[in-house]
């Protein structure tokens, strides 16, 4: 076999520029790197690097901070939302975007997540939906589905004892202050390239001083699924998709 | 010399108006009684047009302390106020913003308690703001002003300390003292940091976007290592350690006062009357008026029991939050004794006096 050169030239992928050499905490599999790797590239591409602020959840990407180069603050569960909308207010020219979980989102900051779209602050959140909390051991979260066994329903979600799954970006997409909401995954490399262009446009519009944006990125959480990574993208398209589809839910030109 | 401006306001109103000369950049705030007024006032001002400073209303206490976190978190001059009931709901937030060590101010204009209480004047969050309130070991900055002047003067004290130590600042006020109005003197306007004074001064730590030239900074209070943890809870206790040094009190006839009333905010002011009345009764009374209550004047108050102080009484509108300090900084070396109202209720100055003459000098 001949030998091939690596040439500079003639890499056709690198490690973004922007993600730190940290060892990653997520399980192998986990949607988060993927994700951050997205908003890394995106950051740097749009050339955003010394005004991005990103603001990281309580839950699995507490740590967000640890693997993007930029400036970040931690929030207090839930809280993202309140914190980027004084940070945006008081930066106009920053590119402030959050980082949130399903649980942090859509259960106990409902009400900031809310209301930040609702004043259509000009921040972008990445949400990241799973149907479960990742970080504390696999609890049930809002939006797990009907049926699916987590440690707080070991027997699977019952409506009549749970309450029923609730998707957000939908709800979202009623108020006038949210202009573009989106729902991506990344299971698929094709995915992956349709999740990066939503996280893109979502962080440019933010720029133009166009409203409220999400980007949820339906995701795997293969340890609290108790799946292989190959198993949870499989269980991902045929019980996650049908009841969050993926695509563009609202934009607003 | 440049005439004084003099108006007549609101402790509620002033704050407003303190706030925006101080050159403050956001207030985050949501409606309750009874500080609505400071907010309203703000609204009325509209800094936004002159000073550039954002006023945003907030859909709950816990959103606009969290709006203060990050504001405060990009080296802004930021600031919310409340009454007692949302203060409770903001605990969480002042923990992570104590934790985080961010600098903000807050205004209490307390009302009293427990749970929806009731909209009248109490001195009921003594403890919530001086022993914590949210969870972990921490500490504001607490300041009590006993008239609208120092409800104005306090916004500058308290914003210059919450930066000086990178720590919250609260004022303690409460119903009476933002309802009432009086004669204030307002401080010229002050110009509002530009971003590049923000990057000077503060762009070691705040989030403000990272520019090649520096590490990225991260606005954390979160430590999973326990031993890198314990070192940030000893920094923290150090550096309320160093604020005892900005203790603030008042003393009133205490050169050769027998019994000291020690009473802070809207009590000292009726205090400071009843003295008055026991002096001309030939009694030897005297009050101390702590105005920092976190850090408190323990010094002072150890010193005049050394002295030989009699007894001392913390006059108070709650069942007994600051003698309990009282007793730590006289340490037994005298006896101390608590009087308050509660409930909304407000004492006057001859009740305080009736009960000084019950619990010591009648007491045999």
């Amino acid at each position: 076999m001949a030998e091939v050169e690596i040439k500079k030239e003639n890499l056709v992928y690198a490690k973004p520029r922007l993600m730190l050499d940290n060892v990653m905490h997520y399980c192998p599999g986990c949607s988060h790197g993927t994700v951050h790797k997205l908003v890394a590239e995106v950051i740097d591409e749009l050339g955003l690097a010394e005004k991005a602020v990103g603001i990281s959840p309580v839950g699995c990407s507490v740590f967000a901070y640890n693997y993007i180069d930029i400036d970040w603050v931690e929030a207090a569960h839930g809280r993202a939302l309140a914190i980027a909308s004084a940070m945006k207010r008081l930066m106009p020219d920053k590119m402030i975007f959050t980082y949130q979980g399903d649980g942090d989102l859509s259960a106990i900051g409902t009400a900031e997540s809310i209301h930040a779209a609702a004043r259509g602050e000009n921040v972008v959140t990445i949400y990241i939906n799973n149907a479960i909390y990742g970080m504390t051991g696999g609890q049930m979260a809002p939006t797990t589905l009907l049926g699916m066994k987590t440690a707080t329903t070991p027997y699977g979600r019952d409506p009549r004892l749970n309450g029923y799954p609730y998707k957000i970006a939908e709800m979202m997409a009623h108020l006038d202050g949210a202009t573009y909401i989106t729902r991506q995954s990344v299971h698929t490399p094709a995915n992956v390239r349709k999740c990066k262009n939503a996280i893109k446009k979502a962080f440019q519009r933010s720029m133009e001083g166009k409203g409220f944006s999400l980007v949820e990125v339906v995701s795997t959480c293969n340890s609290g699924w108790k799946m292989t990574p190959v198993a949870a993208n499989k269980w991902l398209e045929e019980n996650m998709l049908p009841f969050y589809p993926l695509g563009d839910i609202k934009e607003v030109k | 010399m440049e005439e004084k401006e003099v108006r007549l306001m609101k402790g509620n109103e002033v704050i407003a108006y303190a706030a925006i000369r101080y050159g403050c950049d956001g207030y985050f705030g949501y409606p309750i009684t009874p500080q609505s007024e400071v907010m309203e006032t703000l609204m009325e001002l509209k800094p936004w047009e002159t000073t550039g400073m954002v006023v945003l209303q907030a859909e709950s206490e816990v959103s606009s302390i969290n709006m203060v976190y990050g504001g405060a978190a990009a080296g802004k001059r930021v600031m919310t106020s409340s009454s007692s009931p949302g203060i409770s709901l903001m605990s969480e937030g002042l923990s992570y913003i104590a934790g985080a060590e961010l600098p903000c101010l807050i205004i209490n204009c307390q009302r009293g308690g427990p749970g929806l209480g009731t909209i009248q004047p109490s001195q009921g969050d003594y403890f919530q703001a001086c022993k914590g309130g949210g969870h972990g070991d921490y500490h504001l900055i607490v300041l009590a002003p006993n008239s609208v002047q120092e409800m104005h003067d306090h916004v500058a004290v308290a914003f210059d300390l919450a930066f000086k130590y990178r720590n919250p600042a609260m004022i303690l006020a409460d119903g009476v003292i933002g309802q009432m109005m009086e004669k204030v003197v307002l401080s010229p306007q002050r110009p509002r940091l530009t971003d590049e004074e923000v990057r000077e001064r503060y762009g070691s730590w705040a989030a403000i976007g990272k520019p090649s030239s520096r590490e990225r900074n991260i606005v954390t209070s979160l430590e999973l290592q326990s031993e890198k943890m314990e070192i940030k809870n000893k920094d923290l206790q150090a550096k309320y350690k160093a604020m005892e040094q900005e203790v603030m009190y008042e003393e009133i006839e205490c050169d050769d006062a027998e019994y000291v009333i020690v009473a802070f905010g809207s009590s000292a002011r009726i205090c400071s009357a009843t003295v008055e009345m026991a002096r001309q009764e030939g009694l030897k009374v005297g009050l101390l008026r702590p105005i920092t209550l976190y850090p408190f004047p323990s010094k002072p108050l150890a010193a005049l029991a050394e002295r030989g102080v009699k007894g001392f009484l913390s006059a108070e509108l709650n069942a007994g939050q600051m003698v309990e300090d009282v007793r730590l900084a006289v340490n037994g070396k005298a006896p101390v004794e608590h009087y308050g109202r509660q409930g909304g209720m407000i004492f006057n100055p001859d009740e305080v006096l009736a009960a000084l003459k019950e619990k010591f000098i009648h007491k045999n």
